[in-house]
């Protein structure tokens, strides 16, 4: 393989543990912070839109994937490659809406979660919304990218 | 589960949960100790040839990369990948290491704009909120460690194994080099600290540099009070992408 000036093609694996013991800290820290669990949520979901918009150039660098034709197509990347390459899991893509522009990722064995347990008092609380920030982030860059690309 | 000594009350703690327990309830102990104020670098207490024999400072361990040549390491050839077998069951998901760096730089940024406060006092407490999360991974990070890695002769023992497998596991890679003056202090240096590798290198971010390294400090905190020893954990950057973790034995 050709050497890159960054990363490049180079991926450095680590036991997710350690990532799922970060979040686990961040989101305590969040409850902590924040009053109530809704707060929460969308603390997670913008660090994870944060997270995304350079997530993507990352997975881009690093994949070979070309351009997605459809969304089926995206939805397929998504799920086999990169969940595959960042958390080391393969989520099942099902739910798909009948206009083909909605669809459900399901986690079997969210990393995220790994030894966690919530306490009754914050049952409104979307553990892994991180994930959606993250998905919606990234997402969102694609398709600017697609829409400079047509101009 | 073994039974660990705490060295200075002979008190013996619970090795601790097998696992984690419970990641989102994880309220462990203690405020976390001061740190130095943001860009300061204290006298450095490594310079070499100085006059008392108090002042001598023995490099105890040069990282070496896959054991070829130099400095004594005396474990064998060391993994500088993954770090499977210090968290490692067999069939351990593994997850991407740019991850855990996005998420660590997230983290920074948000606990560091939730600050009202933009003064120094402001910034001391951001620095202490990160620092405290990084003891708390730390701790469960000791907590996972197979049982044969904590029968540890002396302290130092324990040093070269944060230089060399926590670090690995963590950072995929080794600590460069570990000194210490044989009393307590130990400096442990990185060349190229994977959290600051993504800023400039040189010394245009400088003043950034503490808040990238306040949860890693209490990383190495935690870890060593799972292993039974209390210390306080500082770090200094000189010119990115390097830096020194000092660790002070803290002795009742």
């Amino acid at each position: 393989m050709s050497r890159q000036a960054n990363r490049g093609t180079e991926s450095k694996k680590m036991s997710s543990e350690l990532f799922t013991l970060t979040y686990g800290a961040l989101v305590t820290q969040l409850c902590k912070d924040y009053e109530n669990d809704e707060d929460v949520n969308k603390q997670l979901d913008k660090m994870g839109y944060n997270i995304g918009v350079r997530l993507i150039e990352d997975f881009l660098a690093r994949s070979n994937v070309g351009r997605c034709h459809d969304f089926r197509e995206t939805a397929d990347v998504i799920a086999k490659v990169a969940f595959k390459m960042y958390l080391g899991i393969t989520p099942s893509i099902t739910n798909w809406s009948p206009a083909g522009d909605e669809f459900s990722l399901i986690l079997e064995n969210n990393p995220l979660v790994d030894f966690v347990e919530l306490p009754d008092n914050h049952s409104s609380l979307i553990y892994s919304n991180l994930l959606c920030g993250v998905l919606r982030g990234a997402l969102e860059m694609i398709r600017k990218l697609r829409y400079a690309a047509n101009a | 589960m073994e039974m660990l000594e705490d060295p200075e009350t002979g008190k013996k703690q619970r090795k601790g949960r097998r696992c984690l327990s419970r990641a989102a309830n994880i309220d462990k102990a203690g405020p976390p100790p001061s740190l130095p104020s943001s860009g300061a670098h204290h006298k450095s207490p490594e310079k070499e040839g100085g006059a008392s024999p108090k002042h001598q400072w023995k490099r105890e361990w040069a990282g070496s990369r896959l054991g070829a040549g130099g400095g004594a390491c005396p474990a064998g050839p060391m993994r500088t990948r993954g770090g499977g077998r210090l968290l490692g069951r067999e069939g351990r998901r593994m997850a991407d290491a740019a991850l855990f760096e996005f998420l660590h730089t997230e983290m920074v940024a948000e606990l560091w704009a939730q600050d009202p406060d933009p003064g120094p006092g402001g910034q001391k407490m951001s620095l202490s909120v990160l620092e405290g999360m990084g003891f708390r991974v730390g701790q469960a990070l000791g907590e996972r460690l197979p049982r044969e890695t904590l029968a540890f002769r002396e302290e130092l023992d324990v040093l070269k194994f944060l230089c060399k497998d926590v670090w690995a596991a963590v950072f995929q890679k080794q600590m460069d080099s570990l000194r210490t003056n044989h009393q307590g202090t130990y400096v442990l240096q990185d060349h190229s600290f994977p959290l600051l590798i993504r800023m400039a290198s040189g010394l245009q971010y400088l003043e950034e540099a503490p808040k990238f390294l306040a949860f890693t400090c209490g990383l190495l905190r935690g870890t060593l009070s799972t292993l039974g020893i209390k210390s306080l954990v500082t770090a200094s950057v000189a010119a990115l992408p390097a830096c020194k973790f000092q660790v002070v034995i803290q002795r009742s």
